[in-house]
Order: structure tokens, then sequence, then C-alpha cells
């Protein structure tokens, strides 16, 4: 049980799931970003997809029915963010933060007769056949719950709709060039709006998989800050779907390795251990910018910037 | 310039704390509470309303009111000054960082009685509270020394503040005094509440063997990551045992509520005074929860012997000998470690596998 290679595999597998409450922020950011909306609510939609998605679970007594309404509630809320930066043009930070704000008002809100409840149905796992058998790797991603699974999906269709598709030609014209996109007939508004809408369903469907699997109960500000880190994590995989999952892999990771540290009894301060996302992230950043002397690496051009067709 | 109104309006929505039922009768005292945390959080904040609402039933002629989620720091000044002013007549702050806000307004108020828990300035009208918790830590301590069939006790710890080392330390002696061989592995999370850190650091110790899991942070994730992999945990703050029945051995608990009711007393009585108050066991502010229906009569039997002598003052769980992690010896036999060691504790003792870092404070 407790020889060195079962820890490993049992810790990654562990880091996959904390992972993925990190993933599906990340990968709906992404779009949300590559479209030219900014969304700093990204902790706030979560929040309200953990909370509405934990009652609705509760409710129908059923996780999956619990996801999808937690998305949906993450996608409403993100909204709001689109008809302040889309339709009233306003500054797309304030609106993000407030969008943050108001998540954890409301969650705190209409939380209140459901903290100290916990979501008693348990998620089950299942292994993918054949794949599940290779050493390692079969262990440690092919035994894993249906949610899991459909954040593998979702990345490679994403990554694969993004860079071999009109409909991703579209979407990353808006955020590169509104105007000669507007130009060329492709409605700037309506994808801005969608591809907002579509990082808010993703967002809640993070957060609701915080509390209806990894912990599965309610209580106030239960997200913790994740919903910044999903952020980092954005610029961390460089706007493609396809990185996305080595950041979220890496800091749910991260933790498993540095409690397994200081589990052994390890004498590196656990500050310094708890630091290591953040400065890998700083340097990749750092380094897809002058070590691969890519000026470009993924930011969208028009990033935050509102789009008015009157304007000249 | 909408956007604007908008956010301000939303930041007024959430930044309002919630005043709750505020009294009428001009005849009664009026007593308020200042909450760090939503009143029904399952942990911290709902141990203290519990003592509210002990206080409300147990001292005639008293009537309480509360503000929830009060940010600590300056913004915390502004609400406690407000209840000064209504005229309460005692006012109790419930987390530490609400310390130098309240030092600032009882300045101002010399006939408001004022305090605060766990901090350690104090005014003539100004005491502290707060309770020996490392005597019901060591008593769980025993328990989990006793249960544990793989010698791996998880200790999922919050931040490296001499409490907390206190806790440990309690805990562990416990541990080790009726099961040499078990060794109490520490993580700090740096966080009160981050259930996701919390989840992940018990299933490390999981995945490591270990069989018990004890909890000093605030959320019950590790309990619940431990009842789902069938192993037993202890909690925190209030019974816990809702949240992972099978798993929960025991809780360490708060009874804020006696130490509510003797200050209301006092103050009644017009013999209320500033003080220290660092109440044990014996004084009831602190206890363990039922025990799970895994807990065997011997082991009850035990800890009840103990829990005895700790009530009749005759035994401390710091009595000497005590060695530290590195087998230095710390407390000579027939001594105890003082108060004031006690609340600076910043060492491990013997049976604990894991480091203290360096705080910055």
């Amino acid at each position: 049980m407790t020889s060195q290679s079962s820890i490993f595999v049992t810790l990654s597998s562990t880091a996959v799931r904390s992972g993925t409450i990190l993933l599906l922020p990340t990968l709906g950011e992404i779009f949300a970003e590559r479209a030219g909306i900014l969304n700093l609510g990204i902790e706030g939609m979560m929040i309200i997809g953990a909370l509405f998605g934990f009652i609705a679970g509760f409710v129908t007594k059923n996780p999956y029915i619990g996801f999808v309404v937690g998305m949906i509630a993450g996608g409403l809320s993100a909204l709001i963010h689109a008809f302040v930066s889309i339709t009233l043009r306003g500054n797309q930070i304030v609106s993000g933060l407030a969008l943050t704000i108001f998540g954890l008002g409301i969650t705190n809100f209409f939380g209140q007769p459901w903290i100290n409840r916990k979501f008693t149905i348990p998620v089950k796992d299942y292994a993918i056949p054949g794949l599940s058998k290779i050493p390692y790797v079969g262990q440690i991603f092919f035994h894993q719950d249906l949610f899991v699974y459909f954040s593998y999906v979702l990345m490679i269709a994403m990554w694969f709709m993004l860079f071999k598709t009109k409909l991703g030609v579209h979407l990353r014209a808006v955020g590169e060039n509104a105007r000669a996109s507007d130009a060329m007939g492709v409605n700037v508004n309506r994808n801005r709006y969608f591809w907002t809408f579509f990082g808010g369903l993703l967002a809640g469907g993070g957060g609701a998989y915080l509390t209806l699997v990894y912990a599965p109960f309610w209580l106030d500000g239960i997200t913790a800050g994740r919903g910044w880190i999903a952020l980092a994590l954005v610029i961390f995989a460089m706007w493609n779907p396809l990185y996305a999952f080595i950041g979220a892999y890496l800091f749910g990771g991260i933790d498993a390795l540095q409690f397994q540290l200081q589990a052994s009894g390890t004498t590196i301060p656990s500050s310094l251990l708890n630091m290591q996302p953040y400065l890998l992230t700083l340097i990749v950043v750092v380094a897809a910018t002058i070590v691969l002397r890519k000026r470009h690496i993924g930011t969208p051009r028009e990033l935050g910037e509102p789009y008015d067709r009157e304007e000249r | 310039m909408k956007k604007f109104l908008l956010a301000i309006l939303v930041l007024a929505f959430v930044f309002t704390p919630v005043f709750g039922g505020v009294g009428h009768a001009a005849d009664k005292m009026k007593v308020a509470f200042i909450y760090v945390g939503p009143h029904n959080d399952g942990g911290w904040t709902q141990a203290h309303d519990n003592g509210r609402i002990y206080l409300e039933k147990h001292v005639p002629g008293v009537i309480t009111s509360y503000s929830e989620n009060v940010p600590e720091g300056a913004p915390a000044e502004k609400v406690i000054r407000d209840y000064a002013n209504q005229g309460y007549k005692v006012i109790f702050a419930t987390s530490f960082g609400f310390m130098d806000p309240m030092y600032n307004v009882a300045k101002d108020y010399p006939n408001v009685i004022f305090e605060h828990c766990a901090g350690y300035k104090t005014r003539k009208n100004m005491g502290t509270y707060f309770g020996r918790m490392y005597q019901p830590d060591y008593l769980a301590g025993i328990i989990a020394g006793f249960m544990t069939k793989s010698n791996y006790i998880g200790f999922v710890a919050p931040f490296s503040i001499p409490e907390v080392v206190r806790e440990i330390d309690a805990f562990t002696i416990g541990v080790q005094e009726v099961n040499k061989k078990a060794k109490v592995h520490v993580i700090w999370t740096n966080s009160w509440f981050d259930p996701v850190k919390e989840a992940n650091a018990a299933n490390t110790f999981l995945a490591n063997g270990a069989d018990i899991i004890a909890s000093g942070t605030d959320s019950p994730a590790p309990l619940q990551a431990a009842e789902k992999k069938g192993k037993y945990s202890i909690g925190y703050d209030s019974d816990m045992a809702k949240f992972a029945p099978k798993s929960v051995l025991t809780s360490r608990i708060w009874h804020w509520g006696i130490f509510y009711a003797r200050a209301v007393k006092e103050v009644k009585a017009g013999t209320w005074k500033s003080t220290e108050y660092w109440g044990g066991m014996k004084d009831g502010i602190i206890s363990l929860a039922p025990y799970g229906p895994m807990v065997p009569e011997k082991v009850k039997a035990y800890v009840k012997k103990r829990k005895d002598q700790i009530l009749a003052g005759t035994f401390d769980p710091f009595d000497g000998p005590i060695y530290d992690q590195k087998g230095k010896l710390r407390v000579k036999k027939g001594q105890q470690l003082s108060d004031k060691d006690k609340l600076s504790l910043q060492w491990f003792v013997q049976g604990v596998v894991g480091s203290i870092p360096k705080s910055g404070s």
C-alpha cells in the first residue's frame, strides 16, 4: 500500500481531480479572452456555479444535473459582464471585479440555509477499456469520473475548433482586430457575447465540480481564490487550450508534492513550496517572450478593448 | 458612469454587514457580538454564536445583537463604535484581527465593557479571553494513539503560530503516552479556510498510509476525505460528526457561552474587572464532543481517567518530562511548562514529524 510508486500514483490521480477544478474555468477564460473580453469575474462565476450546482445536486440527488445547473448559473452571471463590457462598452476590469464581489455576496446571501449541508451521493469512477491498463498513465488519467473525462474531450475539441475551423478563425479575429472582422462580416458583439457566456459556463462547471465531488459541502467562500489562479493559468497556457492542462495539473499537483515533502518531514519552508506554481508561471511568460524571441505569445491584440462600430 | 454606479451599488451591497435582532426593551442590558464570518459557518463563528444564544437563555434581562462578516482591521472599528454609541453595555469581538480596532474604541468609551477573543491588548475596560484547547487536544491524542493501526497520524494545520503548535504538541503528547510507535505528521496549509488545500493535505496523508486525520483548520474537508477512504478523523471548533459520521472519533469543541454568561453576570453585578481569561476544561469552556460509536469502552475509560485528573487540577498535558523532536529534554520530570512558555510555544515535541516554518512576524 505505501510503496513509493503507489503513493505517486494515488497523489497524481488526486492532482488530476483537483486540477480539473482549475482546468474548466481556465479553458473558458481562454475562449473569452481570445474573443477580446477580459473577465476578472472568474472567482465570482465559480462560486455562483459552486452554490447553485450544489443546491441542484442536493435537491435532485443527481450530481450530473447539479453540474449542468452550476454551469448555467455561471453562464448567466457572465452575461452581466457581457452586458456591461459589450453593450455598455464599460471598463472590463471594473466590471469583472464587480462580478467577483457580486458572486461572493450573492452566494453568501442565498447560501445561508445551505451552510453545513453536505452532498452525499458518491460520483463513480470509470476505467477506460484499454487505456486504463497502461502502467502509471492509465492509473492516473483513465481511472477517473465523467467530469474529468468531459474536461479531456472539451480541451481537445476546443483546440480543434480554435485553430482548425472557420468558427475558430472568427473567434480569434474578433479578439485580434474587431474592426477588420466586422468589415469581413463577422458579428463582433454576438461572438463576444457568446464566448463570454461560454467562459461563464465553464467557470460555473469548475465551481460545481468542487462542491459536488472534490469537497462536497457548502460553506461560504469555498472557492477560496481558485478563480484568480485560473486567470494566471490562461497566461501560463499562452491562450492555447491544449496547454491549459499542464498548468492546471501542475497547480493541482504542486499541493500534493509540497504536502508530500512536508509530511515526510522536510525542512524546506512550506511558504517557499507554496510559491512554486506562481514562480513557474512567471518563468514561462518570461521564457516565451525573451528566449523564444516571440513578442506575441498568444495574447489577443484587442484584449479588454471595447468595440464601437460608430467610432473612427 | 453607469458602470461605476453599478460597481458602487454592488460594493455597498456586499460590504454592509448584516445587523441581526436589534432589541427594543430599554430596561434590558444590551450586549453586542462582532463576528468575522457568517454566524452559521459550522466552525469558529458558529461556536461563538452558540455562546451568544446560551447567554440569552441563561442570563435574564439581557438582549443581544451581532454583526457578521465584519472585515478585520479598520472597518471593524466603525462597527464596534456604532454599538458603543447605541448604548450597548458589553461588546465581544471574536477574532484576533479585531484587537486594535477594539483597543481604539475602548479608549473613547470608558463606561462600556469590551472583551476581545485571543488577543493580548487590555485596558481598564477591555479584557481578553481564550481557552486552553490543548487539554481536549491531548485527550483526542490519546484516542488517536489507541485507534491507529498504521501508526501514521496526519495533522492538517493552518498557520505556525504558538496556538496551533501548542495544539499539535498536546495532541502528540496524548498519542505518545499510549502508543510510542505512532507518529504525528504535520502539513501546513498556510490558510484557516481553504477546503481544496485541506482535502489535498488529507489525501496526501492517506496516500502515505495514514489511518487517522486530525484537523486544526476550519472546514470539514479533511474529515470527509478520511471517510471516503474508510479512515478515522478528529474534528475541530464544533461537533463535526454530521459531516463524516462513519469517520469522526470526536471533535475538540468550544463552549463560549460559559464565559459570556459569566462576564455579563459580573458586569450586571458591578464586579467585572479587566482580566486575561484563559479558561480550561474545568471551567467548561472547552471539551470533547460525544464519541463516535467506533470508540471502544476501554479507550473511553482511559480518557475519562485523564480527564478527571485535568478537571481536578492534578495533571496537565505539559507536565514533565517532555522531550522535543530531537530528543532534547525541555521540561524536567516534576516540572511543568509555564503559561508564558505555552503562549509562545515554537518547538515540536517528540513524536511529531514535520517542521515549524519561521513565521513572518
